[in-house]
């Protein structure tokens, strides 16, 4: 083995946790790093190990400390990162893009034209702006299924709202500062909203209760308020399945 | 099958919570009081992690359709079964039709009534625990209402007998606490004049202290420079600091990622002591070593075994009478 390990920290969190930190930046490429580790704990699965967390550039792994001490794990994690080094940062098997349709402005984007004149840009503008690239999902967090995107384009930021709302409705596709995201299940926010998708994020009692994944991409395809009510309604019987497709990471761009 | 006469004021059905999820956003939520949840569970003769009732506050009043035996551990809410007192920390039949009622908590805050069997309702994501917020597990993921039913499932571990803790198992919840915390994640984020003010200032439990954390009032602990973080994962008992400079102690159902810098981790023995805690109880913090929080940890462990032991010999007795 050649070169030496890459940069990492390991802080206490509390006497069955600790926190694996792989840097202090916001990349795709540490937050790739992040992914593959808690992969890797996965499936080796360590005896002990309870649960891993993986966020932007750590991970909370939960262990029982008499099952396996906290220097066996550290040192368990140590050898997976020296053997991770040197492997390209791009998976071969490649990534899933998932499409989630968008119905913009209108009843379910209240926020959509305020968006655009702070950014003097038309409405169509905003909408080709934030439909046109792919985003990466950072982490899931905040309520179940809440995904971190990664990615927009700063012609569209606009900061969050002054007062928050009480009630956003599930599904509501948002802007905060320079980010987007959208709502799995009801709840309350000041992100500035630009439109609603018919999709349900959060299933829960469902085979697959989370349509998105840490490593995924979303792609926001926009659609009408027709196609909106038309797959919602698809949605709500269950017969609609979300277009998810894998891609290599060159092609995702123009998948 | 059990029905609901009276709610209480936030009744909630709570097992060990719904580990495995947090990658996805799903907090863990499960009984906020592992001790009292986990005793009660011990003397209903259930499985470990039988889900029970949590009863917060004020508590409810129950109609049993059939004979069983429940029992009750945590916060004493003056318990009373047909009209006549029943002790809290014990295990008890109740007849067909008798009603089981429960008034305001007398000391401590949460209360848990656990089932022979344990409380049926469908696993979400391997867990029965509800939480709220998405409306997820328990009942309809929502706390109890009138005319809720609750059915008793089959979780059972042991043969179970009325009886009633010795007073060296049970706990007695005080007003004022002192938790342990093993410092860190971020404690490198806060100046010195922060730690310390941290470890020897004397914290009120504020009135926004729910199942998703405790907010304490006090002197502000000082950051050493900015007061946020790229949000990372929540550890169970975190205590974050936001620019304000007042301490959140992280509880059962807290966001599973946050943005503000964890000073310490209340040690997880200690959180069953601030569970029960209430507006106006004073919190005062410890820092232990690793070491010392694997000790308080074990001997939480050797109390479940000491009273498990208690229960056998007391059926041992019972047995050997026949």
């Amino acid at each position: 083995m050649t070169g030496r390990l890459p940069e990492f920290r390991v802080l206490p969190a509390g006497e069955r946790g600790l926190v694996v930190e792989l840097g202090n930046l916001i990349s795709p490429e540490v937050n790739a790093r992040v992914q593959r580790l808690a992969r890797r704990i996965n499936q080796k699965s360590i005896a002990g190990v309870i649960e891993v967390v993986p966020t932007y550039r750590s991970l909370l792994v939960y262990f029982d400390p008499f099952n396996i001490s906290r220097s066996d794990l550290v040192e368990a994690i140590q050898q997976m990162l020296a053997s991770d080094e040197g492997l390209e940062v791009v998976e071969k098997e490649g990534v899933r893009v998932v499409h989630v349709p968008v119905c913009y402005g209108g009843e379910f984007g209240p926020d959509l034209e305020y968006v655009a004149q702070h950014n003097r840009l038309s409405i169509e503008e905003v909408i080709t702006i934030h439909s046109s690239r792919p985003y990466l999902v950072y982490m899931l967090g905040f309520t179940p299924g809440f995904p971190y995107l990664g990615g927009m384009s700063d012609k569209i930021a606009t900061p969050r709202l002054e007062k928050p709302r009480a009630k956003i409705p599930q599904g509501s596709v948002g802007i905060a500062g320079a980010q987007t995201g959208l709502y799995p299940i009801e709840s309350p926010g000041g992100w500035r909203l630009i439109g609603r998708t018919p999709l349900r994020p959060f299933l829960p009692g469902t085979a697959n209760p989370f349509l998105f994944d840490a490593g995924d991409y979303l792609r926001f395809i926009p659609i009408s308020p027709e196609e909106y009510h038309h797959i919602r309604r698809d949605v709500e019987a269950g017969f609609f399945s979300p277009d998810i497709r894998t891609v290599s990471l060159e092609d995702i761009s123009d998948d | 099958m059990i029905k609901t006469i009276k709610p209480g004021l936030f009744s909630t059905v709570q097992d060990e919570g719904r580990w495995g999820y947090q990658a996805y956003g799903m907090p863990v939520a499960g009984a906020m009081d592992r001790y009292a949840s986990r005793v009660a569970n011990l003397l209903a003769g259930n499985r470990k992690g039988a889900a029970v009732l949590e009863m917060t506050m004020l508590g409810g009043a129950f109609e049993f359709e059939s004979q069983c035996l429940v029992s009750l551990c945590g916060a004493d809410m003056q318990p009373n079964l047909d009209g006549a007192k029943v002790p809290n920390w014990s295990a008890f039949q109740v007849a067909a039709g008798s009603v089981l009622s429960f008034d305001y908590v007398a000391a401590g805050c949460r209360t848990y009534l656990a089932v022979h069997g344990g409380i049926k309702v469908p696993l979400v994501l391997g867990s029965r625990s509800t939480y709220t917020r998405a409306g997820v597990g328990g009942l309809e993921g929502r706390p109890l209402k009138v005319d809720d039913v609750l059915r008793v499932g089959n979780d059972v571990g042991s043969r179970a007998l009325p009886t009633t803790l010795p007073e060296q198992f049970t706990a007695r919840y005080d007003q004022e606490l002192t938790l342990r915390v093993v410092m860190g994640p971020q404690d490198d984020m806060f100046a010195p004049e922060g730690i310390r003010t941290f470890m020897e200032s004397k914290y009120t439990v504020s009135n926004e202290a729910d199942r998703m954390g405790y907010r304490l009032e006090g002197p502000k602990i000082e950051h050493a420079g900015a007061a946020d973080i790229i949000s990372d994962a929540l550890p169970e008992g975190a205590v974050q600091v936001p620019a304000h400079g007042m301490p959140i102690v992280m509880m059962a159902d807290r966001q599973t990622t946050g943005g503000y810098p964890k000073i310490a981790t209340v040690i997880g023995p200690d959180l069953s002591w601030l569970a029960q805690g209430r507006p106006g109880d004073t919190v005062c913090f410890r820092s232990c070593s690793d070491r010392e929080a694997l000790e308080v940890l074990r001997s939480e462990e050797n109390r479940y075994f000491e009273i498990e032991r208690f229960l056998e010999e007391q059926q041992s007795l019972v047995w050997t009478a026949c």
